[in-house]
């Protein structure tokens, strides 16, 4: 009961200042029959020191990624997080703060999500961004559906991205009346531009490609835009790794119309799925159609700088059914988490952070594939995430087996599309700067040994 | 920024120069300014030292590659630790005092749920590592996910929904697939009117038309305007319970009952389930769906805005229809998770997937702490805290200020009140941002839309009966001054980080990212240069 301030005495004389000859007075309005139900099986309070340790025995049953060779990726990325990163995120002001829609006292939160839109579009190359979402899967729904609201169309054509993203996009379609259609993927260099090109025609909202995609491997956004442009729809490009931004031309340079993505990467961790953050990045002329908050500059009553969450009447709050979104609540402190990893960063950390994840992860593709029975999907260049074809093998299975030897391996596609015989061969492998050759070398030796 | 001496200050003013209205820095002693991370110098500059020399661009990857290095700017870590810390200073905190707010429960964040979320055993395990090396993560889950079904009385949980406006999408979707599932397409959600707006919102997300539910004379659902638009058009109603005036809906049994005997199923908006968690379990009162705010309930941190989670519990009826993915023991007593409508895992009736990977794991590791520490006896304390606290607030007030519904009887977690008391002129902005001046958090304001000028003061359970004699004493202090016409009150706050905003400045011609032509911080207006 240590978070409860009221001692035996307050509540007497509250209870005499309101009138009320006991606390169940106050619950007057509940039919007695269901007031105070018995709770069978739920244990009393306990001490700070008994729940600890209680927490402690269930956290070691678990497999810490930095406790073994770990090479997991497909839309959850483990990188170094810099320890002043969540030092300042711990602060109470940021931690326990509430969303600001009281501008004068919460400048510290509008300033930091300013900083964050400004962050985030020049990333992506987008004109603005938003104040983040809760992931990229709902991300990108929300980009697919503010689609049709600007095109007033209902095709989606989806390239091969994140099966989890797609499954997301396909329980939303069911009730929208979206008409999905999607390229699956297939274990081959080829990331099928030209199948998803083949696909749009006049009745194409938008168009959503993952840049890199699930296998790793990186499409042609340039021609895909055109191709979606020429037909009056939009490219959508969603981005699971951000940190591949550092190498690669940004989707809005490249014509993308809204790029959303997972910012997991930078501040936040893997925290075993969430909480997450989405990003989301549009051209100026839709801003009035995006989701969720938008932090604008503005001045005060003296003329000074400052900032406030702004173009409200997009919002639930204010729109109520004819809302851009039912999205409330975002993910401001992982926003604050990704900002303050990107400050310590700047272009130029980015920039090599990118680098030094590429040359791993090359590094360790060219001793992967040189195992017998090992094929690299990706020949036409992968960013810091490759796939490899394990002839012959159910790689759910084989990185199973190397999970008991106490290794990571991969993610099998196996796991993300179970009835897909096709992809049960395939292995995607995701190499960052965390990765050192002792487990490189580790993986490599162990991976030959259960394929020989 | 760099703009010397804005004091004013000259020579010739000597001793007598005390004309300082303004610092050269902007600062004021520890009233801190701070530039933007783009107005600092940042060329050149990085807070990470690495391990690897980057490499070089592999040939294959050569033409995807970026030109020139993403333009922003990067700082090392004394700039950046300074940076965020001195913005921190211009945010009001739990951690610096109450958030009397009103349907949106802000409370005290105990640390030990902060380090236990950080453990590496759960902070750095991947999403999709293979099963058995997670079973930890996967109890966590089992365990919340029994606290939650117990104290509401429901048969499940579907945990993955990130948010409370996203649960209420999940508790929807459920029960349309439910619908359908029994070839009953129907077209109608009913919102009362004191709905929150991500009510209605969620409704017509899922494909539904809305249909307004007014409200009684004392605050809650009209029960018999309910029962007459009751049809075979309508597939539910969301309510919320206690509701947003801060009442208990004694009717809820009886809205239940009508619903089920018209075809149609309750969703119940769990916001304020803060206020009856361990005294009344929503399941008994007849509810389908109910999404619970775990950092409302169960003190995970607001975070400036997020992250939340909004699990939902889910009927015998629904359970069937719950998303993937779910964590669920087979027959050697391991625990996995179904996660894909697959030929093996044969789930012909969920609705399925709303989110990538399990939902919101570390704000579970952080309620499972919270809910242990107190266990069901201190969860049942923590209610009762919360509306004595609550009813304290609105009998200590309601003779400075209109309490509408203060006739009714107790409220629930929260009091509310309207501007009918204040004379023209003098509003409930006026009195929201003196509460500011005062060093408070104002509470919540104008809403619910069904009272004129709103007040709604939620102090919950972690307020100290002193604190609330202290917010009290304010309150009492602002309604004197509306009262006594206090010009000063109209432009409150006055010592805040910033007066009022001008927010149709930011509406009208919205400036999103920066470009370089900012106005810097505590940079004067051209009146007060005297400029023309």
């Amino acid at each position: 009961m240590r978070y409860l301030p009221l001692t035996p005495d307050d509540r007497t004389e509250m209870l005499a200042t309101i009138g009320a000859g006991s606390v169940d007075a106050l619950f007057r309005d509940v039919p007695a029959q269901v007031l105070n139900p018995a709770f069978e099986g739920l244990p009393p309070h306990a001490s700070e020191m008994a729940v600890e340790r209680h927490m402690k025995a269930l956290a070691r049953k678990n497999l810490s990624a930095g406790d073994v060779p770990f090479f997991l990726g497909a839309g959850a990325y483990r990188h170094h997080v810099p320890a002043s990163v969540d030092h300042l995120i711990q602060r109470g002001e940021f931690l326990t703060a509430y969303t600001p829609y009281q501008p004068e006292i919460a400048q510290g939160t509008l300033q930091v999500l300013f900083e964050f839109q400004t962050q985030v579009a020049r990333l992506f190359g987008t004109d603005i961004a938003n104040a983040s979402m809760y992931d990229g899967s709902t991300a990108c729904w929300e980009a697919i559906a503010m689609a049709g609201r600007i095109t007033r169309r209902d095709g989606v054509v989806i390239g091969p991205i994140h099966p989890h993203y797609l499954s997301t996009a396909r329980t939303m379609a069911k009730f929208t009346k979206d008409e999905i259609r999607e390229l699956s993927p297939a274990l081959i260099a080829d990331a099928g531009d030209d199948a998803v090109i083949g696909m749009i025609d006049d009745k194409t909202s938008c168009v959503v490609v993952q840049y890199p995609d699930i296998l790793g491997r990186i499409p042609d956004l340039a021609k895909i835009a055109d191709a979606a442009h020429a037909k009056g729809a939009l490219l959508v490009t969603v981005v699971t790794e951000p940190v591949a931004l550092g190498l690669l031309e940004s989707p809005g340079a490249l014509g993308a119309d809204i790029v959303v993505g997972e910012g997991q990467s930078l501040g936040v961790g893997l925290n075993f799925g969430g909480p997450y953050l989405g990003l989301f990045g549009a051209r100026e002329k839709y801003t009035r159609q995006m989701p969720g908050r938008l932090c604008g500059e503005t001045v005060d009553a003296d003329g000074k700088r400052g900032f406030v969450l702004t173009l409200s009447t997009r919002e639930q709050h204010i729109r109520r059914e004819k809302a851009t979104s039912n999205i409330c609540t975002n993910s401001g402190l992982c926003a604050l988490a990704f900002s303050i990893h990107m400050t310590l960063l700047g272009g130029e950390g980015l920039d090599r952070l990118a680098r030094i994840n590429h040359a791993r992860a090359v590094y360790a593709a060219e001793k992967l594939a040189a195992i017998q029975g090992v094929e690299l999907v990706n020949q036409r260049g992968f960013f810091n995430e490759f796939t490899l074809k394990l002839v012959g093998h159910d790689a759910r299975e084989v990185a199973h087996r190397l999970a008991q030897r106490q290794i990571l391996s991969g993610v099998a596609l196996g796991r993300l599309y179970p009835d897909a015989t096709d992809l049960a061969e395939g292995l995607v492998v995701c190499v960052t700067e965390t990765c050192t050759d002792e487990g490189i070398a580790t993986l490599v030796a162990a991976l030959a040994e259960e394929l020989a | 920024m760099n703009a010397p001496n804005k004091s004013g200050w000259k020579p010739e003013m000597g001793e007598g120069g005390t004309t300082l209205t303004q610092t050269s820095s902007g600062d004021a002693g520890l009233a801190l300014e701070e530039p933007l991370i783009f107005e600092l110098n940042g060329t050149g500059k990085c807070g990470v030292d690495f391990d690897a020399e980057p490499g070089d661009v592999s040939p294959a990857l050569a033409k995807f590659a970026r030109k020139a290095p993403v333009d922003l700017p990067g700082l090392t870590e004394p700039e950046t630790v300074r940076h965020y810390t001195r913005l921190s200073r211009q945010n009001y905190a739990i951690d610096l005092g109450p958030f009397p707010l009103g349907s949106c429960t802000m409370k005290h964040n105990p640390r030990l749920n902060e380090a236990m979320a950080r453990l590496p055993g759960f902070a750095d395990i991947h999403p999709l590592q293979p099963m058995d090396t997670v079973q930890g993560a996967f109890e966590v889950i089992e365990q919340l996910a029994e606290w939650l079904c117990k104290l509401t009385g429901m048969e499940a949980v579907a945990m993955s929904p990130k948010a409370g406006a996203h649960g209420e999408l999940c508790g929807i979707l459920a029960i349309r697939a439910a619908l359908e599932a029994r070839g009953d397409a129907r077209e109608v959600i009913l919102v009362p009117e004191s709905a929150h707006g991500t009510n209605p919102a969620t409704a017509a997300f899922a494909g539904y038309r809305v249909e307004n539910i007014p409200a009684t004379k004392d605050g809650r659902v009209d029960l018999a305007a309910l029962t007459a638009r009751l049809g075979p058009d309508v597939a539910g109603v969301m309510i919320t319970n206690p509701n947003t005036c801060g009442l208990f809906e004694r009717e809820m049994k009886a809205i239940s009952d009508a619903l089920h005997a018209a075809g149609g199923l309750v969703y119940c908006d769990g916001a304020n389930f803060n206020a009856i968690v361990g005294k009344v379990r929503p399941g008994d009162l007849g509810v389908d769906a109910m999404h619970i705010n775990l950092h409302k309930t169960f003190s995970t941190p607001h975070g400036g805005g997020g992250p939340g989670s909004g699990p939902v519990v889910l009927s015998a009826l629904l359970a069937p229809f719950a998303p993937i993915p779910f964590v669920r023991r087979d027959e050697k007593g391991r625990l996995r998770m179904v996660e894909e409508r697959g030929v093996k895992d044969n789930l012909p009736q969920t609705f399925g997937r709303m989110t990538a990977f399990h939902g919101q794991m570390g704000m579970f590791t952080r309620a499972l702490t919270y809910i242990l520490s107190h266990g069901v006896d201190g969860l049942r304390q923590v209610a009762e805290d919360a509306v004595l606290n609550a009813n304290y607030v609105l009998r200590s007030l309601e003779g400075d200020m209109d309490a509408p519904f203060g006739k009714a009887g107790p409220c629930m977690h929260e009091a509310l009140f309207s501007d009918d008391d204040l004379p023209e002129g003098f509003s409930t902005l006026d009195i929201a941002k003196g509460l500011i001046d005062e060093g408070f958090h104002p509470m919540t304001v104008y809403f619910p839309l069904v009272v004129h000028g709103a007040m709604l003061i939620e102090p919950t359970e972690t307020e100290s009966k002193q604190g609330l004699d202290r917010f009290i004493a304010a309150m009492k202090s602002l309604a004197q001054r509306a009262k006594a016409e206090d010009e000063s009150l109209k432009s409150a706050p006055h010592f805040a980080p910033r007066r009022r905003l001008d927010e149709t400045r930011a509406a009208r011609k919205p400036v999103l990212t920066y470009k370089g032509e900012g106005v810097p911080p505590g940079t004067p207006s051209l009146s007060e240069i005297g400029g023309s």
